[in-house]
């Protein structure tokens, strides 16, 4: 490797490397075998360190700022416990294709293996749960495991990478901080060529006379939304997107048919039993969308993504397209022919007007699907939008609706509880004028509640929305359809008072629980830029709708209208 | 059916991890491993013998291959391949029965590393049948200790 003259130390080094980047804020939480690393960083005019409450918390703010800027999200944590604490969320980015590079300290290289003070093997805890991951075990070795960590993280299908610095290595001099030759092969980070043969491919398509796009998350890493909306328009074809895909292409489009899977629209499962030809875009059949075997059983199955290994990996295909997704539509779309399918489209519209969104609005009870089409109106559809896991992140995904991609950010793959206030931090972050909404419920937000803190130390105006039934909602759900109502440990006979919570971190709630105070709160919450905790009481017995049960398909779903004629709505 | 991977990796501690972790995440029983490095010291070979259905190994390939550390991977079950295997085997001998025992090694040109007066020692290499062959014909005399290295193999280059 090439040298310069003059030697430096490796968490000098490293803040150096991340400056050239171009990385200016990062998140994390001191400790002992990180410190010399903190100290170079304190004296970085470039970076801004963001301090968290706990590791969990910094990751989700990485991711948050990822997801809504397409960049990088880089966090920090000590050795051990500290390093351990990042562990929920490595797996969550993994799981949702998140670029995350996570910096973890570690004891000193004579002490790894001795179970030193604060020492875990995070190298080997993490294997499964990113992309990358190394131990540095010189600081010479720093520049090269920058690069390719760096490079791993964001190439091909992004995911989370993490490098575990010794204090020794930290302290050592090095000058090497140039790679001449990395070690990993470019296929890891360079775009590959479009795989498959186009021409046949297109022509499936053109056949097609009831053909369905479905979208995923992997369309947004691909920023692929112009030419989704391309492809649909061209070809006249109706889009349903996954819980990961929403943004990707414009929610109030009229071929726009929501979401799909165990709590999408009635519409867009039916329009997936009624295709004749469905065209996965950077989606991978998860298991909350497709039922091997029984998914779209009717139609032509064809499939585009970056990654090979989802190719037939839960669901057969008949026709696939390997590589990055923009470039492959760019190439797809002049061979579509277009096609008037105004009888498809139609049908799609008459299933839409008897198959809506429904809930039950007759009383003075504040309805979440209801508050959240008013939050939808009063924020005009443009907020940043955070959720949690559970009902309230499932009314949120079918009733707020987006026209743009990285302004929805949830937990899709992992189903982190505690995900959404620390991404929300982070979005605000990284979107620092616009409005970023958290979407909570009383047990989510208590998972990672102590990140209010930052929200106060940082002055930054994220508002949260808790709705609150004493309950974990979506667990109340299962057992009263599936369990016989046995509500075993999902009623919560203690929650604080949000509101008051709020006002000892000096942030300004309010709490509500008739209808008649939704337009009001609502400009409460949203009236300024500064940070607000609304909590709204619901009514425990509320469900989502439409559902299909897990491990059924589209044939047994759920709506609310079949729950109100057996007379269990 | 039963499947050889023959994968190339870049020669650094922890590569053995992620490679054998990705068989554990699919609950994926692993019948034999071998690694070895190859003429360049930065590379090594892992052969790795696995049974089950195309479509998982396939799979397994394709996740394998998104580990930054694999260079590549090869299933030579689909090619004719040289395969080996070395299996130490310590067996019970008396004076009765000790040249029967020899003259059987001598059969399968199987060496005899190791003797005392009650247990042989015998080395023996072959592909996997072989093996299997010569542990049947041993097994009469009463085993009392195998190491075995598991497969190696490599593409025939000859057509």
């Amino acid at each position: 490797m090439p040298k310069t003259e003059a030697k430096i130390s490796g968490a000098r080094l490293m803040v150096e490397l991340l400056e050239e980047y171009g990385v200016d804020i990062v998140f994390g939480y001191p400790g002992g075998a990180i410190l010399p690393f903190y100290d170079e960083l304190y004296k970085s005019t470039k970076i801004k360190h963001i301090l968290v409450r706990h590791e969990q918390g910094a990751i989700h703010m990485a991711e948050g700022y990822a997801r809504s800027t397409g960049k990088l999200g880089v966090c920090i944590a000590t050795s051990g416990p500290g390093a351990t604490n990042l562990v929920t969320g490595l797996t969550d980015a993994k799981l949702d294709s998140v670029p995350i590079l996570a910096i973890t300290g570690q004891v000193a290289t004579n002490a790894i293996g001795t179970d030193a003070f604060q020492e875990a093997d995070i190298y080997g805890i993490t294997i499964p749960i990113t992309k990358y991951n190394a131990l540095i075990k010189s600081a010479d070795d720093i520049a090269r495991h920058f690069q390719e960590a760096t490079l791993v993280a964001l190439g091909g299908r992004p995911g989370p990478v993490l490098l575990d610095f010794p204090k020794d290595v930290q302290t050592e001099l090095t000058s090497v901080r140039k790679v001449d030759k990395l070690k990993i092969d470019p296929r890891h980070y360079q775009k590959p060529p479009i795989g498959g043969d186009l021409d046949s491919f297109a022509a499936a398509l053109n056949k097609a006379k009831r053909p369905l796009l479905y979208v995923g998350g992997g369309a947004i890493n691909a920023n692929a939304s112009k030419e989704i909306k391309e492809l649909a328009e061209k070809g006249n074809i109706p889009v349903t997107t996954t819980l990961m895909g929403i943004g990707a292409f414009p929610g109030t489009h009229q071929l726009a048919v929501g979401m799909l899977g165990m709590h999408g629209t009635a519409y867009a499962n039916k329009a997936v039993l009624e295709c004749d030809y469905i065209l996965n875009l950077g989606a991978r059949f998860d298991d909350r969308v497709a039922k091997p075997g029984e998914f779209a059983e009717g139609a032509v199955r064809a499939h585009i993504d970056i990654d090979t290994a989802e190719f037939n990996k839960r669901v057969s295909v008949d026709h696939l397209l390997h590589g990055d997704l923009k470039e492959v539509l760019k190439a797809l779309i002049p061979k579509v022919n277009k096609v008037d399918r105004s009888d498809w489209v139609g049908f799609l519209d008459t299933l839409k007007k008897n198959h809506p969104l429904e809930f039950d609005d007759s009383t003075d009870t504040i309805k979440p699907q209801g508050f959240l089409q008013k939050l939808y109106e009063k924020s005009k559809g443009k907020a940043i939008v955070s959720t949690d896991v559970g009902q309230h992140q499932m009314w949120a995904a079918q009733y707020y609706l987006f026209e743009e991609a990285n302004r929805w950010l949830t937990s899709g793959g992992l189903g982190t509880m505690g995900y959404g206030l620390p991404a929300a931090i982070g979005a605000k972050f990284g979107n620092p004028n616009k409005t970023v909404i958290c979407v909570s419920g009383d047990g989510s937000i208590q998972m990672n509640i102590q990140e209010l803190a930052t929200i106060a130390m940082y002055k930054k105006g994220v508002k949260v929305l808790i709705f609150n039934n004493n309950f974990l909602g979506m667990v109340r759900q299962w057992q009263e359809l599936f369990y016989e109502e046995r509500f075993s440990e999902s009623e919560w006979n203690y929650n604080p008072d949000f509101v008051k919570l709020g006002e000892a971190y000096s942030i300004k709630g309010l709490r509500i629980s008739n209808k008649s105070e939704i337009d009001k709160a609502l400009e409460f919450f949203l009236e300024d830029d500064d940070a607000r905790i609304l909590e709204v009481m619901i009514p425990a017995e509320e469900k989502v709708f439409p559902m299909i049960p897990a491990g059924k398909s589209q044939k047994d779903m759920i709506e609310f209208s079949d729950t109100v004629r057996a007379g269990k709505k | 059916m039963k499947h050889i991977l023959k994968i190339l990796v870049n020669n650094h501690p922890g590569v053995m991890s992620h490679v054998s972790g990705l068989f554990t995440r699919r609950s994926y029983n692993i019948d034999s491993i071998a690694v070895g490095v190859t003429q360049d010291p930065e590379i090594s070979n892992m052969v790795i013998v696995v049974k089950g259905d195309d479509s998982v190994v396939e799979q397994v390939k394709r996740q394998l291959l998104k580990l930054p550390d694999v260079i590549d991977v090869e299933d030579l079950a689909y090619h004719d391949c040289i395969s080996r295997e070395l299996v130490l085997v310590v067996v019970k001998v008396e004076d009765s029965n000790r040249t029967e025992v020899i003259s059987i090694c001598e059969v399968f040109q199987a060496k005899i590393a190791d003797l005392t007066k009650t247990t042989m020692t015998i080395e023996f290499s072959g592909n996997t049948r072989q093996v299997e062959h010569f542990m049947e014909m041993m097994q009469k005399f009463g085993i009392q200790e195998i190491a075995r290295t598991g497969q190696i193999a490599l593409k025939y280059r000859s057509n």
